[in-house]
């Protein structure tokens, strides 16, 4: 699938193995939970980037001590008012200070990209025909935020007292 | 009151702007019912039996003149000339269409009005006492940490899907006017040995179909570190709260699933990593928003009881409503003002357009602009010279807003019930209205004294029933509408869920129920007992053999 | 006998499907069914019409039509069909 990331579109590099019974011996490649844990040693090991896929139900304290060997975390939503994956994005960016991908993947539309970009998530597998012009409306919603939050962006607050 | 500034005007535009939209977006089919519905919702707006409604946020209660007549503005321009006070600091529109929904929410934003989260599953308006800045009991004005957490939880990323609604109120009075302990989060303020002002948290309150009283989960938390203690309360719950069930997806549930201690344990781990990051509340903002709530200049007054009880003798019906609907101010000179929208045979909490613009130009001149919303569903003016009482008095009585009956048997808290609404299974309107009608001798009501009556048509409990001295609950039995009666419950500092009766009665019987209850607390109380001390002391037998004795229930057949 | 009731998506007002497959404001304007396969084919159709965004949460109700006077069964239904059992607008506000 096309995949959205930092405004463009991008062919995914990583090959989806999740679910699989045998996982490809080398190229980038995405997990899922339950592979990773079965096979963590050998993932480990490979040159080419791995990346976990977590399900709404498995938070990412699961993979915290490995998340130094992960390029990639993919958080589901499986329909898109289940938003643990936001406190889950906001966790890996700030207490795990997680620098590599995590993508939303799942039930992921257009008008939950705004939150989804604030709380740390930087690549969409947006359901959509014109991802791109979607980005552009949800990108256009606001330019004031009333809290801090994983995109760096300065709260009203923090403006407010810039010069204190 | 808070006034925007740059920032507060430019978020709500936008969102205003991001709805209208959405709206398009619904409208041209790009999103389906089942994708605008939280949407929507997240804008107050509901599908209800007869059309959309729009419910409208009354921060922490506090409302100006200039909002008040722009609420009128819209039940007469997009609505059927009335609106409706819930018990949740709102105001709801009940014949809305999609179509002007954008317009609304314009034209609210220029009076600093939104519907912003007044509904979905997210953090809903925050409440807090009515009399905030102006009891006499209180330790602090609680308006500023509300204000702090309206911003901080409006558009908030991590917390706009929860598994459900979360409620928050605060109260700074040690008497408990908002209701705390029945939230999803509670702060009531305490005063430490040091002078200084802390906040006691409450976690895991709610009413519904599973009622709770809330924990404390923390008995003193420092005001600069309010925000990251609640972001962490809703972490835990939006990551551990249940999505297999929405009826066991409150932060109540989960909270006594895990027990309070676990859940404890959770909050503070969380709480460690962030409560001295950029949550942390600068004093600079506290300063900035507490010149909003500075007090206005009061004249220099004294008290006069003297004059006011030379009218109270000559004038028994005066004496009457100062009594029941006047209450203390912390400024000599000034008294606070209840507005009963509760006369007689009227469904509790609604207002006319025309009787909105009145009570607006009497809050002007009798109330330096400000007008209070209350949960028990009643306007308050908190800023009333004492030597203007008696003409107010005068003038509330011509609008029907003088019945002296706050905090009595007839002052109803009701919702819509299947009147208006989509959840409901009964009436609960008529109800409120029977009972009204019933009790109206205002001497009665005076000798009764303290009373709450809770009506609510479904065990959603949006009319507190739980809560209330009589809970009133609507079942529906077969097709039929019967109504369910609890005792005993209260919603302020001693917080008590109410006990079951007995079996439902038909409509028709629940006024002679009700009464002979009232008659039967007159008959046994002590002196000064209210009907919850005489209740506590003597338990539920002697209303319960009152209410379904065989001689009774020929009577009330 | 038995109708199809639902809210208009544009301003959410209460309608009935009639015999046409459009949508009135009125009761009596609606369409009366009478055999279950009117009533599966007609909701059907409304389906469609949540489909088209014209409407939104259709369902059947059972009517009963004494003396020509259409009443739904159910008093949810009737307060739908008819507006609320306490009256619109509250009596005694607003005397100003």
């Amino acid at each position: 699938m096309a995949l959205l990331k930092n405004n463009e579109m991008i062919d995914d590099p990583f090959v989806d193995a999740t679910g699989q019974e045998t996982i490809p011996a080398d190229g980038p490649v995405l997990v899922d939970l339950h592979q990773w844990q079965s096979h963590r040693e050998q993932l480990t090991q490979r040159a080419d980037p791995v990346g976990v896929r977590l399900r709404s139900d498995q938070p990412p304290e699961l993979i915290a001590r490995d998340l130094e060997s992960l390029a990639l975390v993919a958080l589901e939503f499986p329909v898109f008012r289940d938003g643990r994956a936001y406190s889950y994005a906001r966790l890996l960016r700030g207490q795990y200070r997680f620098d590599g991908e995590i993508r939303a993947v799942g039930d992921v539309l257009l008008e939950q990209l705004h939150f989804m970009e604030r709380t740390g998530f930087d690549a969409f597998e947006l359901q959509s025909d014109d991802p791109l012009g979607d980005l552009q409306v949800a990108s256009a919603d606001f330019d004031v935020w009333y809290q801090p939050a994983a995109d760096g962006r300065l709260s009203a607050m923090q403006l407010r007292h810039q010069s204190d | 009151m808070y006034r925007y500034d740059e920032f507060d005007h430019k978020l709500v535009a936008e969102r205003a702007r991001q709805f209208r939209r959405q709206v398009k977006r619904r409208l041209s089919g790009e999103l389906t019912e089942d994708q605008f519905k939280p949407l929507r919702l997240m804008n107050g707006l509901y599908m209800q039996l007869h059309a959309y409604m729009l419910r409208v946020n009354v921060p922490y209660g506090s409302l100006s003149s200039r909002q008040l007549r722009k609420f009128a503005h819209i039940a007469r321009t997009y609505d059927r000339d009335f609106g409706h006070f819930t018990t949740r600091q709102n105001i709801q529109f009940n014949w809305i269409k999609l179509e002007e929904v954008p317009d609304i929410l314009e034209e609210l934003a220029e009076v600093e009005v939104t519907a912003i989260q007044s509904s979905g599953n997210c953090v809903r308006n925050i409440t807090s006492d009515h009399y905030a800045g102006r009891a006499r009991d209180e330790l602090a004005d609680p308006r500023v940490y509300c204000e702090l957490l309206r911003q901080y939880t409006i558009l908030n990323p991590d917390f706009s899907y929860l598994p459900r609604k979360f409620k928050i109120a605060l109260t700074g009075s040690p008497r408990d006017r908002a209701a705390v302990a029945l939230h999803d989060i509670g702060l009531r303020m305490h005063r430490n040995e040091a002078g200084e002002i802390g906040f006691e948290v409450l976690v895991g309150g709610g009413q519904g179909r599973t009622p709770f009283i809330a924990h404390t989960i923390r008995d003193w938390l420092a005001p600069e570190h309010l925000l990251s203690y609640v972001e962490s309360i809703l972490r835990v719950y939006n990551m551990y709260g249940r999505r297999d069930n929405m009826h066991k997806a409150r932060i109540k549930i989960i909270v006594n699933q895990m027990g309070i201690d676990r859940y404890r344990e959770l909050v503070e781990a969380d709480w460690e990593q962030i409560k001295d990051s950029v949550l942390k509340v600068p004093q600079a903002e506290v300063d900035r928003i507490n010149a909003y709530f500075a007090p206005p200049e009061y004249e220099c007054l004294a008290d006069i009881p003297d004059e006011l009880n030379d009218v109270r003798a000559r004038i028994p019906e005066f004496d009457q409503w100062m009594a029941a609907n006047v209450a203390e101010h912390r400024v000599p000179g000034y008294s606070i003002v209840n507005l009963s929208l509760k006369a007689p045979g009227l469904p509790p909490g609604d207002m006319t357009a025309d009787t909105m613009d009145a009570v607006a130009d009497l809050a002007d001149r009798y109330s330096l602009d400000e007008i209070r919303v209350n949960h028990r569903q009643n306007l308050s003016f908190v800023d009333v010279r004492q030597r203007d009482l008696f003409t107010l008095w005068k003038e509330l009585k011509l609008l029907d807003l003088a019945t002296p009956n706050i905090q009595s048997v007839s002052d109803i808290i009701c919702c819509p019930g299947l009147d208006y609404c989509n959840l409901a299974n009964s009436r609960s309107i008529p109800v409120a209205q029977d009972l009204s009608r019933h009790f109206v001798d205002v001497d009665h009501l005076a000798l009764v004294g303290d009373f709450t009556i809770n009506i609510s048509g479904c065990m959603n409990a949006c009319g507190h029933h739980h809560v209330g001295n009589i809970g009133i609950l609507g079942v529906n039995k077969r097709g039929k509408e019967y109504f369910q009666l609890t005792l005993g419950g209260s919603s302020d500092e001693n917080a008590a869920l109410g006990d079951r009766l007995g079996r439902a009665l038909p409509q028709g019987q629940v006024p002679a129920a009700v009464e002979t209850i009232v008659d039967t607390y007159l008959a046994i109380r002590l002196d000064g007992e209210r009907f919850l001390d005489t209740y506590r002391r003597v338990g539920i037998e002697p209303f319960r053999e009152a209410v379904y004795s065989p001689v009774q229930a020929r009577a009330v057949a | 006998m038995q109708m199809i009731i639902a809210n208009r998506l544009l301003d959410g007002r209460v309608v009935f499907m009639d015999d046409s497959g459009g949508w009135v404001n009125d009761i009596a304007d609606g369409s009366l069914l009478v055999s279950q396969q009117d009533a599966a084919e007609q909701l059907t159709a409304a389906q469609q019409a949540v489909e088209e965004n014209e409407v939104v949460d259709p369902y059947l109700i059972d009517v009963s039509a004494d003396g020509g006077r259409r009443r739904p069964v159910q008093v949810r239904e009737r307060i739908r069909a008819f507006g609320p059992s306490v009256g619109l607008v509250p009596q005694g506000h607003g005397g100003v």
